[in-house]
């Protein structure tokens, strides 16, 4: 949530050729099942981290749902990328017990650390950086998530360094 | 009786490094031949304290709070190996008094009655807990479906996502439709910023949900049920997972359920994909269907015309968690508890500048300041308190000389906030109130999903007004625009979501409108939060010239010379906040 919504003009053309055989499984599980589409989704953002152009249209092929539809829905909710993210994605909390303690610092220092908008990736494609709504940690605001590591009661001098560090961690 | 060791595993507990201390006790035990049983528990809602640990022996229950790794090796040392329990560390017992004690003491739970007291893992435990009685007790009973929804309205049970509606009322309704097909829907697509009792209820204690669903769903004649979970709670949707496979393994899901002929039920998970919208009851139900999460004109309701357009009850996380325990206790006992319109116990998720942040259940009709001061501990940093936001996005903010407002639905209605799902975030005299009406209207704006006019531009007006504001450009007049637009985007919304989202701004008026005045007339914001509002400049006595503010402000709006105190250019100055943030010296004074 409170993710900056995606807009076409973002839609990273192809690219990279991603292996769209990938998806039969996805689409055998769910094809002709009724409200199936937010899955297929989903499930193909599983396989790319993002939902690929080529993967849209070969959905829209086998299982006839209109490309208009799965656009409408994949721009709707704000979980579907349609451009390829960061190996790392930085979540910056921005509920409102880390709204209230100082969530935009971390979000500043961090965006100016990376050089990168809210929302965007970084050129190596190590980090994507986002604000979200609630992480549902308040007791430790303010938060970020890194991956599945959550780190808390931070500063931006903090947030900074921890993003450094997993950097150097990869590195070396 | 042998001794066990519990770790509490929730999600706060995990990013507090409560996998690391169980990781290290867990070694600790094999590699020593500890004699113990080691086990998993999810929140117990002392957020504040975690990780925690709780070590059960003949002597008795002790909670051990901030048990890091280190701390761990030092707890089990003392505790297990020398039977020396380290009094500093324990912060809840039932043997002396603890610093915790009053804040376990001084709840009733019938929600929480299981969180972070068991293995949500394991249906076992829930069963050795009461789990599963209520439906077996109304399987030997062959209570009739009226006389169990009658229960339900007798109880008083009112809906805890936020609404408020009669939990009876709505079964009532959904039980008189006829259809070959219903459905029972779990709303856990908690949204509202500061709101965590769903997930932790979810992650703590998953069979009390399910449950509740097949009470409702036997209740009403339901044939599916579908939890509608946020995707942003992995854990949740893990422990239900597992939850839901148990009990099919048991036979308490699947076809002529607990020996009810033709009782078949089935319960499956919908992951949410992040839409505030999908928690309405419509929206919710067009995400199901694989559509774009838009609300729908009622009538027709969902208990007439609901998912698949087949009578469908929705009931939230927190409502579903009460019902098993109205059953086995009757709803006499639940209405002892609460106030005239609004029973039993409400949970609520402390957040923000109180000292206690965390889980608390107490019965209606508490004051909000007993909530605060009593279970929360007071405010952080010996702060003045200055007003609670209850209710999130749609919820509004109640003053400190209005904190005697008891809790429960048509009280805190009366402040122009609303119970909502029960998220209370404290807030002090260093947070800006217009800040936080923006905050909230920035949130709503975005998450608005534009089927209404009103809701779609309305607030982005009132946002831009905000804006302005907050930046020192406010004008006379601002205040009544704001409240027009205000009262126009509540009358013409459709859903909630349109309907409450001027809530923050209209109360935070109400109560302070001197701050926004002194925004407006006199471009100062008495918080000191609203950055173009402030000055900032060198504490001259402070200041060690240090050469660090100089070196980050982006504008080169600061002079000096290594070891003598900088000077700051009032007229190049952007205001950006860097040397303030960046200064290790607290020199950097805001006016």
């Amino acid at each position: 949530m409170r993710i900056t919504r995606i807009t076409p003009d973002k839609i990273v053309p192809n690219g990279e050729t991603p292996d769209l055989g990938l998806l039969d499984p996805i689409i055998a599980r769910h094809k002709g099942k009724k409200g199936n589409l937010i899955p297929l989704l989903q499930g193909a953002q599983e396989l790319y981290g993002y939902i690929p152009k080529a993967a849209f249209e070969k959905l829209s092929r086998e299982t006839g749902i209109p490309l208009s539809s799965m656009f409408g829905v994949a721009t709707f909710y704000a979980q579907f990328r349609l451009s390829p993210v960061g190996k790392n994605i930085i979540k910056v909390c921005h509920g409102t017990a880390c709204h209230v303690q100082n969530a935009v610092e971390i979000s500043e220092s961090l965006e100016e650390m990376l050089k990168v908008k809210d929302g965007e990736t970084t050129e190596d494609r190590f980090f994507t950086l986002e604000s979200v709504a609630c992480l549902g940690c308040c007791s430790l605001a303010p938060v970020m998530m890194i991956g599945d590591q959550t780190y808390g009661k931070l500063t931006g001098n903090e947030a900074v360094k921890i993003v450094k560090n997993i950097r150097l961690a990869a590195e070396n | 009786m042998s001794t066990t060791v519990t770790v509490g595993l929730g999600s706060c507990g995990i990013a507090a490094g409560a996998n690391k201390t169980y990781e290290k006790i867990k070694a600790l035990k094999e590699s020593d031949k500890l004699d113990f049983v080691l086990r998993k528990t999810s929140c117990v809602g002392m957020c504040y304290r975690e990780p925690l640990v709780e070590i059960t022996d003949e002597t008795g229950t002790y909670l051990y709070g901030e048990v890091d790794a280190d701390r761990a090796i030092e707890v089990i040392e003392k505790h297990i190996n020398q039977q020396d329990p380290i009094r500093d560390y324990i912060v809840y017992t039932d043997l002396f008094d603890a610093p915790e004690n009053d804040f376990i003491g001084a709840q009733v739970k019938i929600v929480l009655r299981n969180c972070g007291y068991m293995d949500p893992e394991s249906i076992e435990e829930y069963e050795s807990r009461e789990g599963y009685q209520a439906i077996k007790k109304i399987a030997t009973e062959r209570s009739g479906r009226e006389a169990i929804i009658d229960t339900i309205l007798r109880s008083g049970l009112r809906g805890r996502g936020g609404g408020g509606f009669p939990t009876g009322l709505k079964w009532k309704f959904a039980h008189a439709n006829k259809s070959s097909d219903k459905y029972v829907i779990c709303n856990a697509d908690e949204g509202d910023p500061g709101a965590f009792m769903d997930r932790s209820v979810l992650e703590g204690d998953p069979h009390s949900v399910l449950e509740g669903m097949i009470i409702a769903a036997y209740a009403i004649e339901a044939t599916g049920g579908v939890i509608y979970c946020r995707a942003e709670y992995p854990l949740a949707i893990k422990r239900l997972n597992i939850a839901i496979k148990q009990a099919h393994d048991k036979g308490y899901l699947g076809k002529n359920i607990f020996g009810l002929e033709g009782f078949n039920f089935d319960i499956y998970i919908k992951e949410g994909a992040g839409a505030f919208v999908c928690g309405e009851e419509t929206a919710l139900i067009a995400s199901i269907e694989g559509e774009r999460g838009m609300p729908r004109k009622r009538p027709p309701f969902p208990a007439v015309s609901g998912l698949w357009k087949k009578p469908t009850n929705i009931n939230n996380v927190e409502t579903f968690a009460n019902i098993p325990w109205i059953i086995i206790y009757g709803a006499e006992a639940y209405a002892r508890f609460g106030t005239e319109k609004s029973k039993g116990t409400k949970v609520f998720a402390l957040a923000g500048k109180v000292r206690h942040s965390g889980l608390v259940e107490v019965p209606m009709g508490m004051t909000i300041r007993d909530v605060i001061f009593k279970l929360g501990g007071g405010i952080k940093n010996d702060k003045k308190f200055k007003a609670v936001q209850m209710g999130g996005p749609s919820g509004g903010c109640i003053p400190e000389f209005l904190s005697d407002t008891i809790v429960d639905y048509d009280s805190v209605n009366a402040t122009g906030a609303i119970m909502g799902s029960g998220g209370m975030v404290v807030m002090d005299e260093t947070t800006c109130m217009v800040d936080v009406a923006k905050f909230f209207l920035d949130f709503t704006c975005k998450e608005s999903c534009g089927k209404c006019t009103f809701c779609r531009m309305g607030t982005k007006r009132m946002l831009e007004i905000l804006h302005r504001i907050t930046n020192g450009h406010g004008r006379e007049g601002d205040l009544e625009k704001l409240e027009e637009l205000a009262y126009q985007i509540k009358d013409n919304s459709l859903c909630g979501l349109g309907q409450t989202a001027p809530n923050p701004v209209l109360t935070t008026i109400r109560y302070f409108r001197d701050e926004y005045e002194a925004h407006i007339n006199h471009k100062k914001c008495p918080a000191k939060v609203c950055r173009p509002l402030l000055t900032y400049k060198v504490d001259e006595e402070k200041c060690t010239g240090c050469m660090v503010c100089l070196k980050n402000c982006p504008v080169k709006a600061i002079t000096g010379e290594r070891k003598q105190v900088h000077h700051i250019d009032q007229d190049i100055c952007t205001k950006c906040g860097v040397c303030f943030s960046k200064c290790k010296f607290e020199s950097i004074l805001l006016s």
